[in-house]
């Protein structure tokens, strides 16, 4: 692992990232291309990398270096290139605060507390695991329950289990990949329980955690009890109905001794809120033009803050535009506005960026509320295109160029995304 | 060992009697079953001080209520737990409720509660817009607060401890008999005499009673659960907010709690297991559709934990303080609401009944009543902030990001006694906020197992089997993990 050179706080800084994970290192090196000259990425942990650092599967980089990598190896790859540019990199340090001025308070065990002051800001701290509490199962509150991520951390970074007989609710990626990382460790994983209908994870997860080793997904169905007093001894599991309510004739209980939650992320907006930048509620994260700018100028921001990714590419290449932007900024380049503002209509739960402009080239990301087989995008009566299965775990992402929008002189256009 | 008094039982009643009794020339040693004081009823509430309106004087908890009240000032100062005036609102929505709202005044101003004024519309509508739009008075009582009643028996306890008092965790006490001049008691650990015993056992009072030969009353367990939402709705309401209360319950509160987060509670449901702690869909919906309607600005997606907590009541309803038909063994038994606010008044009380038993009290000279306060980072000035980190760099070094928390005071917390990752919690804080642990827990087990040279597998939630990791069996295959 490389390990960070000592770094020689400054006052000032062209542009400061916050989070050194896929999002920042992208964000940090898209500020560096665009010319800014000081560049610090700040990150709480030991080590720069993020979530990545314990993804330790394969799977990452296939759309940005077309080849297959595991987390670290995907990390290593950005840090090297940071550390080639001279970009310092300041771990085990907090952002504790952030004003309208972008002045920073950090805090630190080797620096104590600083303020420093950006003339652009990048908010690149990722997202937090939704914990029991967002969807209220009821029961008893043993030792046991725990997020996917907390296990994951627990088994590849600290080389322990986080119990012998696992059951998983939720099938978002993180646990499913839980369920097969358990599994060789020789783990017992009864099984991953969905209230939905349909799984939160990418169909290849499904596949390569889950069937390839006899893991049953149970569509349909949830916990709706925890028992045991000091350690989880079992959960009650049952159907539910189409309303999400739990069959209680087919309840069944199954005893373990973890129940693992993979139930979705949230955007971490606590620096967003403090800048009181405008938040989207569809995404969870701050509003952002296509240049990744906030609602606040000189505050960019990308990665998961904006939107939770099922893809680190897509994180990579929206960074580097944020990065590119804040370094334009920084150094005084103007940058052009935006004439469109983006509308999820029927089907899209959201769209990334919010707007953006007739005359440049833009990548979308948007997420579907329903699965479809065939479907069309529409994009108000200005065009339309054919797409192929739409799946809410992943990611629709459209390129728009000025030529699609040639008729269009701006204003609110609104996208649905419709059975064909 | 030989012991002028046992207190069986280290809630907040048990931790305040111990604080109170430290005063004396005694041997004194409380006993808990649990890893830490505080673990039972104590840590499950709804942590508020009562102002002292909403109890009959008449009843011994009316009484006690209300000379509890003004006691915490002074404990405050002298402990450093969490605590606030805050003020207190209890609403009408009707003619009905505004005439139960005037008789609660009535009440209060009988007994000689400080500060109440009814409010109207008008002013609902300045000082808490967030209230329903249908609620035409309310009744403001200033002197009620809001405490973390946690932090309030560590406080206590320490305090006790510092003034030579034993405390003998994870002792639960398996049997009592009289012996000359007093009692034996024991333990899984040793074997206790001591002339006195104070039975504080809470949700397990009637079964201590029962060791003893000195049932003197009945009681029965009920149930509260209790919901908590993300600190971004601090600042929705700045009282605690009462609906009008009805001959059983004080209802389902609204309550902005001293660290900034809004607490929704509890439910009241007879149960028969004092280990049942569950929570349930039923109690969630209730909860929630009782608050919305005081405060419509609370939403269900906003709860980022959720608890319970079981209170011991009387079959008369009443606080049970007294010496049973046994000599030297005395009950304090059914504290439900408001025995937070009554618990220092309820400790002088133990004490005089103590007087009265033939126990002879001498003041000590060097009782120290203040202890040394924890440091919070986050509640800092900035100077003070760079001055500590600079003079510790582990102050500046943030172990819990939601409530950021530093490596220091987790050390401090291990220092003052935390031996599982609860007893850090709810020293510290740490783990407590939206993120529910999820990112801090590993840091806090490892910066517990250094500290007490234990291996990670041996690090526990709250004691006992509540074990959080353990090893693994064999090497790992060399597939894509």
């Amino acid at each position: 692992m490389l390990t960070a050179k000592p770094v020689h706080l400054r006052r000032e800084y062209d542009v400061v990232v916050v989070g050194a994970g896929p999002a920042g290192m992208a964000a940090a090196l898209g500020a560096q291309e665009s010319g800014a000259e000081h560049i610090l990425i700040i990150d709480r942990e030991k080590e720069a990398g993020g979530i990545l650092q314990q993804c330790i599967h394969m799977g990452f980089g296939l759309h940005h270096f077309g080849e297959e990598l595991t987390g670290p190896e995907y990390a290593q790859r950005f840090l090297r290139e940071v550390y080639d540019w001279g970009i310092d990199v300041l771990t085990d340090t907090f952002v504790a605060d952030i004003d309208g001025m972008r002045q920073l308070k950090l805090m630190s065990g080797t620096h104590g507390v600083h303020l420093i002051s950006a003339k652009a800001v990048v908010l690149a701290m990722g997202a937090r695991e939704r914990t029991r509490g967002a969807i209220r199962v009821p029961g008893t509150r043993p030792a046991g329950i725990l997020t996917a991520g907390l296990a994951q951390k627990f088994v590849n970074m600290m080389g322990y289990l986080p119990g012998k007989n696992v059951v998983i609710l939720g099938s978002g990626d993180i646990g499913l990949i839980m369920a097969r990382r358990l599994t060789l460790e020789g783990v017992k994983v009864h099984g991953v329980y969905e209230i939905m209908p349909h799984a939160n994870g990418l169909t290849r997860n499904i596949v390569q955690c889950l069937h390839d080793f006899n893991i049953p997904l149970h569509l349909s169905s949830t916990v709706i009890d925890i028992k045991g007093k000091d350690r989880v001894e079992a959960v009650t599991v049952a159907p539910v109905d189409e309303a999400l309510q739990p069959i209680m004739k087919k309840k069944q209980d199954i005893e373990c001794d973890t129940l693992m939650l993979s139930i979705g992320l949230i955007p971490e907006n606590e620096l967003s809120r403090q800048l009181k930048l405008r938040l989207d509620p569809l995404t969870g994260g701050p509003i952002v033009d296509s240049a990744m700018e906030t609602s606040m100028n000189g505050v960019f921001a990308c990665g998961n803050v904006v939107h939770i990714h099922d893809l680190v590419d897509f994180v990579t290449e929206e960074s580097f535009l944020a990065g590119r932007s804040a370094g334009e900024e920084a150094t005084g380049q103007r940058r052009p506005g935006d004439n469109v503002r983006l509308m999820p209509g029927e089907n899209v739960a959201y769209c990334v960026p919010q707007t953006i402009s007739t005359d440049r080239e833009h990548t979308l990301y948007l997420r579907v509320r329903k699965p479809l087989d065939k479907s069309t995008i529409r994009f108000g009566d200005v065009f339309e295109r054919k797409l192929r299965y739409v799946f809410p775990a992943e990611t629709v992402t459209v390129k728009v160029t000025p030529r699609l929008l040639q008729n269009f002189h701006g204003g609110a256009l609104r996208i649905d995304v419709t059975p064909r | 060992m030989r012991y002028d008094v046992t207190i069986i039982g280290g809630g907040v009643v048990g931790c305040a009697i111990a604080r109170e009794l430290s005063r004396y020339r005694l041997n004194t040693v409380l006993l808990e079953k649990e890893s830490d004081v505080g673990f039972g009823t104590s840590k499950s509430n709804s942590g508020i001080i009562h102002a002292g309106h909403h109890s009959n004087p008449d009843t011994l908890k009316g009484k006690l209520e209300w000379e509890g009240n003004p006691l915490w000032d002074d404990l405050h100062r002298e402990l450093g737990f969490g605590f606030k005036r805050i003020g207190e609102l209890t609403v009408a929505f009707n003619e009905q409720e505004q005439a139960v709202l005037e008789k609660l005044h009535w009440q209060g101003e009988i007994k000689g509660v400080p500060g109440l004024v009814l409010w109207d519309r008008a002013r609902i509508r300045r000082e808490e817009p967030s209230l329903s739009r249908s609620i035409i008075s309310a009744l403001y009582a200033p002197t009620a607060g809001v405490i973390n009643p946690y932090e309030a028996c560590f406080g206590l306890a320490k305090c006790a401890r510092l003034n030579a008092l034993d405390m003998h965790l994870e002792s639960p006490v398996q049997s009592i008999r009289a012996v000359d001049d007093g009692w034996e008691i024991q333990t899984p650990r040793e074997t206790i005499t001591t002339r006195y015993v104070i039975n504080a056992a809470g949700l397990y009072a009637d079964q201590i009673a029962g060791m003893a030969g000195a049932k003197t009353f009945s009681m029965k367990l009920r149930k509260g659960e209790e919901y908590i939402l993300d600190k971004r709705l601090d600042g929705l309401v700045d009282h605690i907010i009462f609906p009008c209360p009805t001959p059983v319950s004080k209802g389902i509160l609204v309550i902005p709690t001293f660290d900034g987060t809004i607490m929704v509670g509890p439910t009241a449901h007879e149960v028969d297991d004092p280990e049942d702690l569950t929570t349930s869909a039923a109690g969630a919906e209730e909860v929630f559709l009782h608050v919305r309607r005081l405060v419509p600005g609370i939403s269900e997606r906003d709860c980022i934990a959720e608890f319970a907590g079981t209170r011991a009541v009387s079959t008369n309803g009443d606080f049970v303080i007294e010496p049973s038909s046994q000599k030297g063994f005395i009950n304090v038994a059914g504290i439900q609401s408001p025995g937070l606010t009554a618990a220092p008044a309820i400790a002088i009380r133990v004490v005089n009944i103590l007087r009265d038993e033939g126990l002879s009290l001498s003041l000590k000279d060097d009782f120290m009543a203040s202890i040394p306060k924890a440091v919070h980072m986050a509640g800092l000035p900035l100077d003070e902030q760079i001055r500590l980190s600079t003079e510790d760099h582990r102050y500046g070094h943030i172990i819990c990001r939601c409530e950021q928390i530093s490596e220091r005071e987790i050390l401090d917390a291990v220092e003052d006694g935390a031996r599982t990752l609860d007893g850090l919690k709810f020293r510290t804080r740490a783990g407590m906020g939206r993120c529910q642990g999820a990112f801090c827990t590993p840091r806090c087990m490892q910066l517990l197992a250094q500290a007490l040279d234990l291996p990670l597998e041996r690090i526990t939630k709250r004691g006992n089997g509540s074990w959080l990791v353990c090893q693994r069996e064999q090497e790992t295959q060399h597939v894509n993990g």
